[in-house]
């Protein structure tokens, strides 16, 4: 079990448990619906981005595994004050992290919380949950109000 | 058949993959309602195929093709007698059980819907027994109607009579649950479609390993089944129909072997079962299937089914005792299906963390999202049993529930 609680690190249930910006952005101008037909997963994904492109406010809503759920809190609180450009280069940086494609995350990019996921990359089959929420970012970020699928 | 209990150590011994360990422990394979592990015979029927017999079927004069042929056609007698249908024109080879329903929806349904007639489904139907019915309603203008389950899983038959009426075409019905396990009453149910006018179509891809069936008995007009799921190989499986109704019906795929003869002014179709097998089929599929109902039939159906009953309650007894643990179907006539939910951790998590056990259990929607519409959930966990399990899965399984426990709450 030993390296199943690499995985699910208590940090991982907490945010499980209690998941950070876990609402309906109460303003927000732009927004996606996420979706893992696999498993049934779901995510809406709010954004309240300003004139300058910075991301004033980030919340969600769904339902999802440990991992998905986890992932997408983490993510609110990683992104929120980021600008949508850095919002990308966070995604790639984490999409090498749980799929154990690249090394360590550049040093300019604040991964002090994201890292705790990097159990991921051991489990090919949860890439998936944990990518959810950055993809429907994206979708919210870049094709407004579309519905995006992790299949 | 043989009269005596089931040999589950020799069964288990005949099936080379539940031979290994999986993250360290022994395998403990809990999927087979997805679909089963392959005996042996199975195996090697195939490989012998291949080794010795391959060439195309119905097609030349040499050596090779003519036992090519014989294999192929002799399997058909064998899905005959196993589902006791009255004459091997009857049983036409598909790809699955998904293929049969959507050749009979777009064969059989677009030649009878039109605006104003119905095709009944269930609530608890998998998709491939929805969408094809969708999609002949949406070309035909019919409307689906979809009869609903009670809680317990057991489907509401009075709801079931009052949806029946002149307008009903087609009722597409499951014979057991790939969620719930329920084995509904098809005889009851295929005797009031009848007075009502509609045929009765019967998705068997959960019930024919389980259960003794049929089809004469039942009086069903189309019965369905895939061989992955009766310990034979993938991308094969039977359509069983009514002579006169399929002599009826148009062709659904056109190409080589359905036809007598081809012109351009005109094409003459094959007679059945061939009208519906086009083109060169899973000829080593159907010589394996063979292999594993020669199998499945050795051992006895309902031995089988007496051996899975047991684990069965083996399992919901065990289940009961499990504080968060609600079971998802629990009607008195169930097969070997035990979906269930822990409190507060999702099935995925479940899946995995069992999965690090060396327990293979199906974490999901299981192919029924009405299904778990119906319960409110996202998704359930899923052990389903195969003639090879025994107690000791079981008790894997339940030590495998408590560890997770355990892990998430930590």
């Amino acid at each position: 079990m030993t390296d199943l609680r690499e995985l699910y690190q208590a940090v991982i249930l907490d945010h499980n448990r209690n998941p950070r910006n876990f609402r309906m952005a109460q303003c927000h101008n732009h927004k996606a619906q996420g979706v893992n037909p696999l498993c049934g997963d779901e995510v809406q994904i709010y954004l309240q981005l300003n004139e300058a492109g910075i991301i004033e406010d980030i919340s969600f809503q769904g339902r999802g595994c440990a991992i998905s759920t986890a992932s997408a809190s983490i993510m609110t609180e990683t992104l929120k004050g980021r600008s949508a450009d850095e919002a990308d280069t966070y995604f790639s940086a984490f999409h090498q992290l749980v799929t154990g494609e690249g090394g360590r995350a550049a040093a300019e990019l604040d991964f002090s919380k994201l890292d705790v996921l990097g159990g991921v990359a051991a489990y090919p089959a949860r890439v998936k949950c944990a990518t959810l929420a950055w993809h429907t970012v994206q979708a919210a970020l870049h094709q407004n109000n579309e519905k995006i699928t992790t299949e | 058949m043989t009269s005596a209990a089931l040999d589950v150590d020799s069964v288990r011994a005949d099936f080379p993959i539940l031979k290994q360990q999986i993250h360290g422990r022994p395998l403990v394979y809990l999927d087979s309602g997805a679909s089963a592990q392959k005996p042996e015979v199975v195996i090697q029927a195939v490989s012998d195929y291949y080794r010795r017999d391959h060439s195309n079927v119905h097609r030349a004069v040499h050596t090779l093709s003519q036992r090519a042929t014989a294999a192929y056609e002799a399997v058909r007698e064998k899905v005959c007698t196993l589902l006791n249908a009255a004459r091997t024109s009857e049983i036409i080879y598909v790809s699955g059980t998904t293929a049969a329903i959507n050749l009979v929806a777009q064969t059989y349904g677009r030649a009878n819907l039109s605006v104003g007639s119905e095709v009944l489904v269930t609530e608890m139907e998998h998709h491939a027994n929805i969408v094809p019915w969708q999609i002949a309603c949406e070309l035909s203008g019919a409307t689906l109607k979809v009869v609903p389950f009670h809680d317990n899983g057991v489907l509401d038959l009075e709801q079931y009579r009052t949806m029946l009426s002149d307008d009903t075409r087609i009722v597409a019905v499951t014979h057991i649950s790939n969620t719930l396990g329920t084995i509904n009453p098809m005889t009851e149910m295929i005797r009031l479609a009848h007075d009502a006018g509609a045929v009765v179509l019967v998705d068997g891809a959960q019930a024919v390993p389980h259960m003794t069936v049929d089809v004469q008995a039942l009086d069903c007009d189309f019965y369905a089944f895939s061989a992955h799921k009766l310990y034979g190989p993938t991308g094969f499986g039977i359509l069983y129909g009514k002579e006169s109704l399929l002599e009826a019906m148009p062709p659904w795929q056109g190409g080589g072997d359905m036809i007598k003869q081809v012109r351009f002014a005109q094409t003459t179709y094959n007679d059945l079962p061939y009208k519906f097998e086009a083109g060169t089929p899973h000829i080593a599929g159907a010589v394996g299937l063979g292999a594993a109902i020669d199998y499945v039939s050795g051992h006895g159906l309902g031995q089988i089914a007496a051996h899975e009953r047991a684990l069965l309650n083996y399992a919901q007894a065990q289940a009961s005792a499990v504080s968060g643990l609600q079971v998802f179907g629990t009607a008195p006539d169930k097969a070997a299906v035990l979906s269930f939910e822990l409190d507060g951790i999702h099935a995925h998590d479940v899946g995995t963390v069992l999965d690090h056990e060396g327990i293979a259990v199906r974490a999901g929607h299981h192919c029924a999202m009405p299904v778990m519409e119906h319960f409110g959930v996202a998704a359930t966990v899923r052990a389903s049993f195969g003639m090879y399990n025994n107690y000791d899965d079981v008790d894997a399984l339940f030590a495998g529930i408590a560890r997770t426990k355990d892990l998430m709450s930590a």
